[in-house]
């Protein structure tokens, strides 16, 4: 018998998040006047490896912005860990932690409010440099720039024009470029497609596609576009009402979905084939998402799932794993 | 599923022609250029097209609500072959609308009055164009509010907007729709700001009143997947015009239009996987100079010479129709990497 090739020891991840929480305050004053506080996320566990894309996907307010921002430390985690490049970061602050920005960034949904509308193309791209000290003068990057912006795609000629002189998907290139130009490993990019029309959202994946390619990038890409989310993705990963309910390898996930809230989700999500579109069933759950703050007990797909037994509304499944690489927290399945 | 359905006698809606002008600072927005379309009883007709081609302002000249700075130009509607614009036609419009044509809008919050009560809000619309009494209103709100799939309708008659959720504001919204037994229903992007398993409740539901009530419905959508799933036929509209129609099958299968090629091929599908999306270089033109010619020439694969003469929309099968010089040839190659890397 020949010998199996012996497995590649696994590069070790670029981002490592273990068990993480996210608790927001709510403005509603609890017992004894305490504010109130609620889960926004509970028991957060991924790995993102260098030079690839998590797929995050959830309905809204399931906590998918959230867990980009704790990710990048934009909000602190009440529990758990982030490990990036190998170090610790969870509580890193001062020096080290602008330090460490520089080599993770975010990329926007709303490609019209995230841009400074009195503020120039260089000089939006150019503001990432200057505020963490890299250069002093505009002029010093000028190269720099007019590379970034040939790279995503923008006219050479678009330097000196305001962000109201572009479109939606030019807008959306200007954030890429500043997201870019402090070359970071590792890109967050929330809902970075959703506002833009089906003909440019294509343009802006290949061009992520392309600079992840060249520039070995890591994303955490975060959508509530299923299909989108599947040609982009190496991995994906389902967010339910706070917690992650399944998270596998992206053919795997969408060919073999686990979880009967993954399963609902994809049958819920329609094709461009009227043919197709009319033989596929749909599984439609009746119920809503449960409000974050008096969440049910046990697992949080209870309150809708078909396949609920008693222990389902006691105790909250853990993510458990079922094939390689595919992990699903769930009960009966 | 019966397609034909546009073909016992006039139409229902009818528009001619249509040319809407807004008179802005930028200069004289041409919103739309032209639009010729129709609709049969219970059909469902998909309207499709990227943000500013023009598929809300069709919708809003059919419901009248074109305002300032806005303005009709030219070209007609006419509801079961009777005009409604002019005098005379706006007098019969005042009939109709609301009533035998009726409109769901994307936001339903900016729709629903916040601070009546939904059983009041439905009410009014039961009062005034069927003349019914408080009593009769209020019961037949209930019975709507179950219709749509709302349950405990009795108690959540007397609840506000905003204790609704963004699933339930939008049913609300299509009970207030179907209150007067619409003949047509013009849905303006339904479920857009809607999470897929909610949207997937709501055309669920527009597509059981369409076969319950006989409806005919219009859907405006850039979701061409919500298209495919309710709509016998479908418009692709572009730059104020509408460049291709036809049955949804034959669109979606084989696309006569550059654009619509291009449009279909730029859309990840869940189904498949591909290396690759198309992606149509450039942004729709400004609609205040339009080229001149085919709107597509700038980002058209095939375009030529005889582009820059404006294509008419033709036959191109006996139940589909294109507007472009060379349709039905493939204008997309297999695209490689962005021409930005060397
Ligand atoms: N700053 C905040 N303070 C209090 N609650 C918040 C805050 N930000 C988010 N939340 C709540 O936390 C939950 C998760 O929100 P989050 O924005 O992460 O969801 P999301 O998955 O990104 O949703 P969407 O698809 O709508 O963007 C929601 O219930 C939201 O209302
Ligand atoms: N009130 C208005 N004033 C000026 N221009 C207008 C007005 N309403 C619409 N337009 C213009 O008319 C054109 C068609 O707009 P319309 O709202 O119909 O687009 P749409 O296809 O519904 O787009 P979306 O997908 O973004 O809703 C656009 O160029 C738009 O800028
Ligand atoms: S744990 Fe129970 S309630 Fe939760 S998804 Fe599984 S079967 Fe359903
Ligand atoms: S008319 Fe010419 S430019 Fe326009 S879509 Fe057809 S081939 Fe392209
Ligand atoms: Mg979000
Ligand atoms: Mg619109």
């Amino acid at each position: 018998m020949l010998n199996p090739v012996p497995a590649q020891p696994p590069a070790p991840p670029l981002l490592s998040v273990q068990g993480l929480d996210v608790t927001y305050e709510t403005g509603a004053q609890g017992f004894w006047g305490r504010p109130k506080a609620f889960k926004a996320l509970e028991d957060i566990s991924f790995d993102l490896h260098p030079g690839e894309t998590l797929g995050l996907v959830g309905e809204s307010g399931s906590g998918k912005t959230t867990t980009g921002r704790a990710v990048l430390r934009r909000i602190t985690a009440s529990a758990g860990k982030i490990v990036f490049q190998g170090k610790d970061i969870t509580h890193t602050k001062g020096e080290a932690l602008r330090k460490l920005r520089r080599n993770m960034q975010l990329v926007f949904q709303d490609p019209y409010a995230s841009l400074n509308p009195r503020m120039r193309v260089i000089d939006l791209v150019a503001e990432p440099l200057l505020v963490h000290g890299l250069i002093r003068h505009v002029d010093e990057a000028r190269d720099r720039i007019t590379e970034l912006l040939r790279i995503v795609g923008l006219p050479a000629d678009a330097h000196d024009r305001f962000p109201h002189a572009f479109s939606g998907g030019q807008r959306q290139r200007i954030g890429i470029a500043r997201a870019l130009a402090l070359q970071p490993e590792f890109i967050v990019a929330d809902e970075p497609v959703s506002a833009l029309d089906v003909s440019v959202r294509a343009q802006v994946v290949n061009l992520m596609q392309d600079l992840q390619r060249e520039l070995g990038l890591s994303y955490l890409f975060i959508a509530h576009d299923l299909s989108v989310v599947r040609h982009i993705s190496h991995r994906v990963a389902i967010l339910y009402a706070g917690r992650m309910v399944e998270i596998a390898d992206r053919d795997d996930l969408y060919d073999h979905p686990i979880h009967p809230y993954t399963e609902a989700l994809l049958s819920a999500v329609p094709v461009p084939d009227p043919r197709t579109q009319r033989q596929r069933k749909r599984i439609v759950y009746g119920g809503e998402i449960p409000d974050l703050v008096n969440p049910p007990a046990g697992c949080r797909f209870s309150t809708r799932c078909p396949l609920a037994t008693e222990q389902c509304h006691k105790e909250a499944p853990k993510l458990s794993e079922r094939s390689a690489g595919h992990l699903v927290a769930c009960w009966n399945r | 599923m019966s397609v034909s359905a546009n073909s016992t006698g006039t139409p229902l809606l009818e528009v001619e022609k249509l040319k809407v002008e807004f008179d802005t600072r930028r200069g004289l927005v041409q919103g739309l250029r032209g639009v010729t379309l129709s609709i049969g009883r219970g059909e469902t007709l998909g309207v499709v097209g990227e943000s500013g081609s023009g598929k809300s302002v069709t919708a809003q000249a059919v419901m009248g609500l074109i305002d300032l700075p806005g303005r009709i130009a030219s070209g007609d509607i006419r509801w079961k072959g009777r005009s409604l614009l002019g005098s005379d036609g706006e007098r019969y419009a005042r009939d109709i609308r609301g009533k035998e044509v009726a409109m769901v809008f994307q936001d339903p919050m900016t729709s629903l009055n916040p601070v009546l009560k939904i059983g009041t809000q439905i009410g009014e619309v039961l009062e005034r164009h069927l003349g019914m009494t408080r009593a009769q209103a209020r019961n037949r709100a209930e019975e709507l509010l179950a219709a749509v799939g709302i349950s405990a309708p009795g108690r959540r008659l007397d609840q506000y907007p905003h204790e609704f959720s963004g699933g339930m504001r939008q049913r609300v919204m299509i009970a207030m729709a179907i209150a007067c037994e619409p003949e047509l229903l013009i849905a303006d992007e339904p479920t857009t700001a809607l999470d897929v398993t909610i949207q997937a409740q709501i055309l669920e539901l527009l597509a059981e009143l369409q076969q319950s009530l006989g409806l005919s419905v219009v859907l405006i959508t850039h979701d061409l997947g919500v298209v495919a799933g309710l709509c016998h036929r479908v418009a692709v509209m572009y730059a104020g015009q509408i460049i291709e129609t036809g049955l949804a099958e034959d669109v979606f299968e084989r696309p006569a239009h550059p654009y619509t090629q291009g449009l279909l091929r730029s859309t990840p599908r869940l189904d498949e996987v591909s290396d690759r999306l198309v992606s149509i270089e450039g942004t729709p033109p400004n609609l205040v100079t339009p080229p001149e010619g085919c709107s597509f020439q700038q980002r058209c694969p095939l375009s030529g010479e005889a582009c820059r003469k404006a294509p008419k929309l033709e036959h191109i099968r006996p139940d589909a129709e294109a507007a472009c010089w060379r349709p039905s040839v493939p204008a997309w190659a297999t695209p490689l990497m962005s021409p930005t890397f060397p």
